[in-house]
Formats: C-alpha cells, structure tokens, sequence
C-alpha cells in the first residue's frame, strides 16, 4: 500500500510537470485528489491494516495528497502567468502611430493681437469702449476737429451712405461718444478696438476694411510724458523687453501735438535693414494730446482737463509680428494661414 | 516734396551734415523723411562729348556711325541708334568702363561689324524718369548747350551728384513745399541762419498798369491778385541748371519762362501763372466766379464745364484759366509769345479745392493752395520770377504791378504761460530754453513774467492756438528728451464688461469645439447681401460703391462663410468648419443710423471626425451642428429656455432645417444649406447656424447655485414607442416631463428606429427616464405608478404604443 502510495505521488507529480495549460491541471486535480481518485481508493483498503499501521499510513496519504496539492499550486500560478504573459504580448501595440486628432479650432490673427492688447490695457485700468461700424458725419469728422471741407478729410477718403452717414473711417468715434456720454467729466481710461473703412482698393498693403484700436486717457493733469511712458510699457510688453521706442512729431487734425512711434526694429537691433529700409525704426502707432477743440466739443474744460491718444492698426501689428506679407490673407480666411495661429509662443 | 541737398545749401549752410544726417534730424523733429536717394548712384564714366562725324552704318538702316570728341587724345568711334543724333552736337557719353544704372557696364563692341567704343546717352538712359524728360529729348539723346566744355562729367552738369531727400508732408506743414519754407525748418534745427534771394530789376520806363487792369469780384476766393508785364521775352530752354533742378524735383522742363515760374513754385511755394499777354484778347483780368455752364478748355486740351463753385480768371468776358489749378489753351506760352503777363495771387483753399475735385485735376499749383500758401510770399515770388524771366528769357520787366488787393494781412499772435508748456509735456524748461526755441524758429516773441507772447509769420499758417506752440516747443526740444511717465490720477478699475467676457466665452466655446474663427467682409453684392436674412429688412447702400461687390452692408453672416468654405474646398480644403461673430446692419430711414445686430454665424462641411490610419470618417450631419449650438446655450446658462422646431427658410434644405428659438422669440435658425445651393458653390453637404448674438449674450441667467449631490439611488426605466413618423422626439418628450413630474430627474432619446421592421409611416422612438427622489430611496412601486402615468399620456397624447 505503502508503496502504491509512493507511486501515485510520482506519477502525479510527473503529470503535473508536464500539465501544458490550466485545464489540464484541474483534470488532473480531480483525477488524483477527487473523491473518486486513486488515492481514495488506496485509502479504502485501511481497513485491512493493523491498528499500529494504520495512523501511519493515514500520514503518508496525507503527505502524499498535500504534496500532490502543492506541486499542483505552484505549477497553477507559473501557467497563470504565462497566461498572462501571453495576453499581453497579444496585446502588444505601435505607440509610435499617431494618436486620435482632438478636434479644435482656434481664433482669428487679428482677435489674438487685439485681445492681447486689450489684455495688456485691462491691466493698465482701461475698460473696453466699443461703437457703430455706420457711424455719423459728426462723430466721424466734426467731432474730431475735422470740419466738412478739412484737407485731412482727404486722408481718408471714405464709404458714405448719405451725406451724413458713413463707414467709420477709424475707430475715434467711439472716443467722441465715450466723452459726450461722460459729460465734460474725468476720467477717461478707455480702448476702442474695431473694424473700419476707407475707399482703397485691395492690394497686397491695402484694405477696404480693416481694424483699429484706438486709446483714449482723459483726466487732469495728464502729460505727454505719460503718453511716452504708457506707449513705453505698450511696446516692451507687446514687442518685447528689449525693444526702444522713439516718438516723432506728426500731424492728425484731433490732437495737438501730435507724434507717431517706432519702435527699434528687431531684424537688426536698430542698426538698419530690409525690415525698417535702413532706418532702423518700425512705425507702429499714431499718438498726440486730445486737441482743445476736440475736449470743448465734447463738454470737456481745456484749461482743465488734457488727455492723451493713440491709434494703431492690428494687421500692421500682427504682419510686423508674424511677417505676413500680404494684408489680404486676414480676410480671405484660406484654413490654411488661420491653422498657423494655433500655438502660442 | 522733393529736396535737393546742393540746391538746399543756397539757403542754409549744411558744412558738415550729410544728407543722410539731415534726414534723421528733420525726422525727428517733425517731417517724416521717406527716403534718401543719391541720383548718381552706382553710375561712372560719364562725359561730355562733341560729335565730330556722323553718317549712316553701312550695314545697318537705324544706326549711325559717328566719330566724338570725348576730351581725350584720340576721338572715338561709337555706333548710335537715337534718331536725333547729329554731327555737332554735344552729348553725354559713357565711355568704355562706363557703369549705367542697373549695373549695365560699357565695354567695347562690334555693331554690325563697326567698333563702337562707348555709347551716347538719353536721359533715361542716365536713371532720369522718361516722364521728366523734355519732350524734344524724350525719343533720342539729350543735346547739351553748344558751348558746353567736352570731357567734362556729365553726370554733374546734369545735376546728378546730389542727393534727394522725400518729405513726407501731413497737411498741416504745406509751408515746407517750398524750398524757402524747408530752408527756415532746417535752418531751426541745426540752429543756423536761412539767407533768402533778394530779386532785383532793373526800372523800365513803362508800366505794367498801363498794360493790364486787374479787378476781382470774388474778393473772399482771391483776396490778392498781382500780375507783372514782361515784354520783348524769347521762349527757349531754361539754362541747365534750373533744367536739372526742376527734375529733380519731378517737374519737366518746357521752356524757359513756364520752366521759371515752375521754379518759382518751388522756391517759393506760390504758384505761378505766366499767360501769353497777346493772347489775352483784352487789356483786362477780372477775377470772378464761373457761371453755371460756362466752358473753358484747359492746358491739357481739356474741354470742361463750370458751375458756380469754381473761380476764374477771365479777360473781362470768357475764362482764360481755371484759377488756382490750370491755364486756359486760349492763352497758353507758346513758342511765338514775346509778351508774358505773370500771375502771383492768393486763392483761398476751399475754391480751389473744389475745383480740383470736380475736375480731377491736381496741379502742382492747386495741391499748394488747397493747403495754403503764405500771402506775403505773393509780391516777393512774382518779383523774383521777373528777374529770372529777364536773366534767362531776354525779356524787360515793366514797372510796377497791377494789384487788386483785399488781403488784411494779419500775422497770428498767440501767448501761452510756461507752467502751461511743462505741464502738458511733462517737463521742466526754463522760460530762456523756451525762448530760443522760437528764436531758432525765426518766430519774433516777447515774455511778461510767466507768458510768452509769439508773433507767428505767415509762412505759418498752421499755427493759431497755444497747444500748436507747445508743439513747436516739444518737437525742438526733442521728444528724444521728454521723460517717460505714467498717469498720476486715481486708479480706475480695468476690465470687460458682461457682455464682452460671454462674447470671449463664446469665442473660446467654438474654437474648443473645432471651429476656426472668420473675419471677412461687412461689404457685399445685393443678392449676398439679404441672402439668409434673420429679418426682412432692405440693406444699408454706399451712395459711390467702388464695386458691385462691395455695394451693400450685409444683413448676415452666413454667406460670406459659405464663401469662405468654397474658397478652401476649391483649394483642396473640404473638411471645414468655421464661425465669425460681427455686425449685421438693419436700415432705417432718413437721417438715422441703421440698426447694428451683432451676430454669431457658423458652417460646416466634410468630414466631422477623420481619423486616417484606423479608418473612422464621419461626415457632418444635422446632429453635429445643433450639438454644437445646445453645448452653447448649456454654456450660458440658456439650455432650458432655448427650443428647436423644424422650419423653412429660403436657401436651406426644407427637411434638415429648424428655427431656434429663446424664450418663444425666435433668435435664428440651424440646418443644412439648400443642395442646389450647395452645388451652385461646389460644396458638399454644408450645415450652417446663424443667431442674434445680442439677444443671445443679453438674455438674463439664473444666479449659478448649488444642488447638493444626491445621497439616494436613482431608478432608470427605459421605453420604446411606436409613434407616427412625423411626431417629434420635442413634442414626446414635453409630454414625458410634464407628466413625470418632480420625480423624474433626466430624459432623453437613446434609439430611433424607422427600418423594415416598423409598420409603414411608423418608427420607433426610445426613451432613457431616470427617477429619483432627494428626500428617499425610492421603491419600485412609487416608480410604477409615475411611470405608467407617463405611458398613458404618451398613448393619449401622442398616440404611442409602447413597442414589444
């Protein structure tokens, strides 16, 4: 019995070794270690034993069943995990292919330039001003110390609807309105972002519309000097820190005096070169102190009150800042150039 | 303006400043320089020579073979194919090693067999603008004088070693379209003198009233007119010299008496008019406005009719010039004149300009009174061309001027207080730095303790208030210097109103959902612009549209995107989706403004998913779109008070296409373009939106507020109707709420089914309710008495029946 016992053990632990899956394992499971299995059945000749026999006998059984048992444990969790291992080389994939486009869009140029420098200005304690695209002969000129027959008008000549409507030929309107509307009261921190409209034929540097953002500051005390430190501070933040800035006198009919700005260029470091014709300065903006008249119309003292203002033009900015070369492409919206817009720098 | 820098040195002293030095500094304190050309640039080898022989090639018909003097040992042999070249003359040759504009080198060569060692010049051919060249000169060489001395450069005869310098003129600074007026700004800025011609002439024993009577009607258009006789002229070319300079300055030469009162023009800033005196047909010049009809061909050979907003100079009875802009034919120099009556005067600027305008004819002249010329300038300009008219046209000046003058000649007297000057600069100037500053301007002034007082020249026109002082002093002084501050007031608080913050979330929402934002054209063509109209209304029309294309303000979006999307699909782009958010313009009448509606448009076309390597294409549907638009209101806070039904609208596909509506108003519509619509632009299935974004960004929103998270567990049933095939999944669905009551919490369609399956006209529609109740867990038999409340109202209502 004794020595049945011996072979069984061997001859399930050899079919355990060789058991090739998990399946296989539990057959043999069930056909050595079951109720019905072989060692049972040894077991069922106890009875013909001695009684000294048969504890020792009931131990060997024992020892060979655990034995049985473990070998079959441990070779469970080896087949476990070549099963798995096997699952997992199945599942093995390409991460080098590309992944799943996230669909997305992106804003316009111009938008980004101008809610940049909105941003910039909101941070400086300016609001947003906005007005009609269609805008009065009043607000447009007189309003501006442009009177009908003003050679400046000449500047800009315009889309009219009657005689006194038109297509706004800039966005200072909007300044015209803010102040009328504060009723000779300071102060005035505002920007005017918008589209405008002036008879040009399209063409590589011309538009019939584009956009304008224009600055107004009024209050007491306000100084040309503050004018150059907020254009500073514009520049720097906008064009970067490295960038100077230098004002020139100019003439716009709605400021006295009037200056326009450059700013170093930064193809060369202001040394000269293709970028700013050799002169190494880029002209950016137009500025000036609000003109008396343009303070009396609206309602504002001039002996008491001085402003400061300034216009520039987004497309101007974003083909210096991203080198556009052509003023076109901002309107007729090829996928292609808006896509480029995307990143951020 | 043009400004020669030799000519220039006539009135200041330039020792040490360069042109290119003098340019910045005039930039910088107030005149943009554009640019700095150097006429001779890259050019050498130029001389003068004398043409000794001349005959036909003999193997060529156009050329000629000529032998020329060019001031060195041997003369040379040159091959010439200008028509006007002639034995005798002295002409600009390049020589061999000569280099011609364009880096064009001359070497030695055979021209059909003849050596030609050299080339004899044209002008062009010297980097002159054919349109500056004098006609005789314009098809062949150009002659030099007969005594010019052979050998000689060229170039420098021809006034090319010089440089030019463009202003950049803003209207305000007309007084530099004179050489004198840039004379007294230079002379400002490098603080140095201005020397000015003082014309001499000698005294004739008749006089020029005895000749010509002037009078003027118009008093206010011409408050001085001045005209001078100058008899016994002979017309000829101007000396060279001059010749050289009025190209320069991009005026041709013609001869010398209309060369000298061009030259005048420039040296000056007033315009001059000569008239053949013999000509004039009366001894009268009467100043007038024209009548309404009345004709007069001009220089240009010209007929054109007047009316009452343009001045004349007449002869007492019929136009002889266009006042102000151009000569009459009837009285025009010519090569016969040997009697010039020389107009200087003063028109004031609106006349001229309309004339201008009405004519579309801008003169030198006329761009000049436009802006104002200095009426003290009027005598001295006509006295200083008389003397050259003399000097270089043979002819004897007359005594004297006829003169009507009206002119009260005023020079502007402006004071400003120093505190004032500082303050809105922001800067610290003594009252002796302010006053040197108009010293070097040449502007006369006198200070009383903290006020300066300033007489201003005439020449100066734009100058009449305090602030256009302070300029004078800030643009001197130098902006370079003025210190950099910032405001000083109380703070104000910067920010974007409501309705700009939602109009970026708006933005920022599409753009997240894979649209590209659009900025096109508000102007467009009568039929875009009413197409896809929220509201019928007529568009806004531009009284002179520069193009029928551009003729209309729109009244929507939509079409432009559509072109937007036919220009990219043409170019191999046909997966899109863009919006654009702007105004739309409703008209009124009369004198008011239209009405400015800002609306958000989008479309879409292509595919909506495209993943290449594991083969996903979507197509754009329907669905996509409104998805987009629920994601939208959802956003704002304005999911519960928008609602879709279907709806037909001109353009649109009359199935696919729904009214949005917000708070019972419809605010726009959704759905896919018309397919004939869509052919007729070669675009494939096309889904656009349009709304009122104003309404939209302006409906007022519930206050964002808490809902605690549910503690209980939520009872999800789910049902299958069959209902006819045009009941709506809204109008289902209304009812499922209405009857669900406060029980149920959440609802939505998870399954349509309209296949072979279904009975004809039928399709099934699958409902997903969840129930949930926050006080409770709730039990499966508080469900089933709502639930089937609902199946019942369902079957009533609507006729449903629950699927099988």
């Amino acid at each position: 019995m004794q020595e049945r016992l011996k072979e069984l053990q061997a001859e399930a632990l050899e079919k355990v070794t060789q058991a090739a899956d998990l399946k296989e394992l539990n057959d043999i499971r069930v056909s050595y270690l079951g109720k019905k299995g072989p060692i049972t059945e040894v077991l069922k000749g106890m009875g013909k034993l001695s009684p000294e026999e048969r504890p020792k006998m009931g131990a060997l059984a024992n020892e060979v069943r655990d034995m049985i048992t473990g070998a079959i444990e441990e070779k469970q969790i080896a087949l476990e995990k070549a099963a798995v291992e096997q699952k997992l080389a199945a599942e093995k994939i390409d991460v080098t292919l590309p992944g799943r486009p996230v669909r997305e869009g992106n804003h316009h140029p111009l938008t980004r330039i101008i809610e940049e420098i909105e941003d910039l200005f909101i941070g400086m304690g300016y609001t947003v001003a906005e007005g009609p695209e269609v805008e009065k002969d009043y607000y447009n000129f007189e309003a501006l110390n442009l009177p009908k027959g003003h050679p400046a008008r000449d500047m800009q000549d315009s889309f009219y609807i009657t005689e006194e409507i038109l297509l706004r030929t800039h966005t200072s309107p909007v300044q015209a309105r803010t102040m009328e509307q504060k009723q000779g009261k300071g102060p005035i921190k505002i920007i005017c972002p918008g589209k405008v409209y002036r008879r040009d034929n399209d063409d590589a540097t011309h538009s019939h519309q584009f956009t304008q953002i224009e600055g107004l500051v009024i209050d007491e005390n306000i100084r040309l000097s503050d004018l150059k430190g907020t254009l500073d501070v514009f520049a720097k933040k906008m064009f970067g820190a490295d960038r100077e800035i230098r004002l020139r006198p100019s003439f716009f009919p709605f400021t006295e005096p009037s200056v326009e700005m450059d700013i170093s260029c930064k193809m060369c470091g202001g040394h000269g070169c293709s970028t700013c014709k050799g002169t190494g300065w880029i002209e950016i903006l137009g500025a000036g102190m609000v003109h008396p008249n343009v303070l009396e119309m609206a309602g504002y003292d001039s002996k008491k009150y001085t402003g400061f203002a300034f216009g520039m033009g987004p497309e101007r900015i974003a083909m210096l800042k991203y080198g556009v070369d052509d003023i076109r492409h901002f309107y007729t919206n090829d996928i292609r150039f808006l896509k480029q817009f995307s990143v951020t720098e | 303006m043009l400004v020669s820098y030799k000519w220039l040195q006539e009135y200041v002293d330039l020792t040490g400043v360069s042109a290119e030095e003098l340019g910045e500094k005039i930039t910088k304190s107030g005149i943009e320089v554009e640019g700095v050309e150097t006429l001779n640039e890259g050019l050498k080898g130029i001389v003068v020579g004398h043409v000794l022989e001349c005959e036909k090639h003999p193997n060529a018909e156009k050329l000629n073979k000529t032998l020329v003097d060019i001031g060195g040992e041997e003369p040379v042999q040159i091959i010439c194919g200008a028509p006007n070249v002639a034995k005798g003359q002295k002409v600009a040759v390049a020589t061999v090693g000569a280099v011609l504009p364009g880096n064009f080198k001359i070497k030695k060569a055979k021209l059909r067999g003849e050596a030609s060692n050299g080339m004899i010049c044209s002008l062009q051919e010297l980097g002159i603008e054919a349109k500056l060249v004098a006609k005789e000169f314009s098809e062949g060489i150009f002659n030099f004088p007969e005594d010019t001395e052979v050998g000689q450069d060229a170039l420098a005869l021809l006034g090319r070693d010089d440089q030019i310098l463009e202003l950049g003129l803003t209207p305000n600074r007309a007084d530099c379209l004179s050489m004198l007026g840039v004379g007294y700004e230079v002379a400002a800025i490098l603080e140095r003198d201005v020397k000015l011609p003082e014309p001499k002439t000698a005294s004739a024993t008749e006089k020029a009233e005895d000749y010509i009577k002037v009078s003027v009607e118009a008093k206010e258009d011409n408050p001085l007119y001045t005209a001078k006789v100058i008899k016994n002229v002979k017309i000829g070319p101007s000396p060279l010299w001059m010749q050289t300079r009025l190209m320069a300055a991009g005026i041709r030469p013609h001869n010398n008496v209309v060369d000298i009162t061009n030259y005048i023009l420039l040296e000056y800033g007033q315009p001059l008019h000569a008239f053949d005196y013999d000509l004039l047909g009366s001894k009268e010049i009467l100043v007038r406005r024209a009548k309404q009809g009345e004709e007069i061909t001009t220089l240009d050979d010209a007929k054109r009719t007047l009316t009452e907003d343009h001045l004349v100079i007449t002869n007492g009875s019929v136009p002889v010039a266009l006042a102000g802009v151009m000569g009459g034919a009837n009285s025009e120099v010519n090569a016969d004149t040997t009697t010039v009556l020389l107009e200087s005067a003063y028109f004031t600027g609106p006349v001229i300009r309309k004339a201008s305008k009405d004519h579309g004819l801008r003169s030198e002249a006329s761009s000049r009174y436009e802006k104002g010329v200095d009426p003290a300038r009027v005598r001295p300009a006509a006295e200083r061309a008389a003397e050259l008219m003399a000097l270089y046209a043979g002819g004897e000046v007359l005594d004297g001027t006829a003169t009507a003058d009206s002119l009260t000649l005023e020079p502007a007297v402006v004071s400003v207080t120093l505190e004032k000057i500082n303050s809105v600069i922001g800067t610290e100037l003594t009252m002796q730095e302010v006053e040197a500053i108009f010293t070097r301007l040449q502007f006369k002034s006198t200070v009383d303790n903290d006020t300066i007082t300033v007489t201003v020249p005439t020449r100066r026109g734009d100058i009449t208030i305090e602030e256009d002082l302070i300029e004078e002093v800030a643009r001197l002084f130098g902006y370079d210097n003025v210190p950099k501050t910032l405001p000083q007031g109380a703070a104000t608080p910067g920010r974007l109103s409501e309705y700009q913050l939602k109009r970026r979330l708006v933005r920022r929402y599409l753009e997240g959902a894979g649209l590209y934002q659009a900025i096109t054209y508000s102007l467009t063509n009568q039929e875009k612009a009413t197409q896809f109209a929220l509201e019928k209304r007529q568009p806004v029309e531009l009284a002179m549209p520069m193009s029928e294309d551009r003729s209309l303000l729109r009244l929507s979006i939509v079409p432009q995107l559509l072109e937007v999307l036919k220009y990219n699909t043409a170019r191999q782009n046909d997966s899109l989706a863009v919006y654009e958010t702007g105004a739309v313009f409703l008209k009124n009448d009369g004198e008011d403004l239209p009405e400015e509606e800002e609306h958000l448009a989008a479309a879409i076309t292509g595919l909506w998913e495209n993943h290449q390597w594991q083969g996903e294409k979507k197509p754009v549907d329907f669905y996509v779109i409104k998805g987009i638009l629920e994601g939208l209101f959802a956003k704002l806070g304005l999911a519960d008070k928008i609602s879709f039904s279907a709806a037909e609208k001109e353009g649109m596909h009359p199935g696919r296409t729904a009214e949005v509506t917000l708070n019972g108003a419809a605010i726009g519509f959704v759905g896919q373009v018309h397919p004939t619509v869509q052919k007729d632009m070669d675009l494939k299935e096309t889904y656009v939106f349009e709304l009122n974004l104003k309404t939209v960004l302006e409906a007022g929103t519930a206050p964002l507020q808490y809902e605690s998270i549910p503690r209980f567990p939520s009872i999800t049933r789910d049902i299958a109707l069959v209902v006819d095939k045009n009941k709506s999944a809204a109008e289902l669905q209304s009812i499922i709420v209405e009857t669900g009551g406060k029980l149920l919490k959440d609802v939505y369609v998870f399954d349509l089914y309209e296949g072979e399956r279904m009975e004809v006209g039928k399709k099934s529609i699958a409902f997903s309710l969840k129930y949930f109740d926050p006080e409770r867990t709730l039990t499966d038999e508080d469900v089933t008495k709502t639930h089937e409340k609902v199946l019942k109202a369902v079957e009533e209502q609507a006729g449903a029946v629950l699927r099988g």
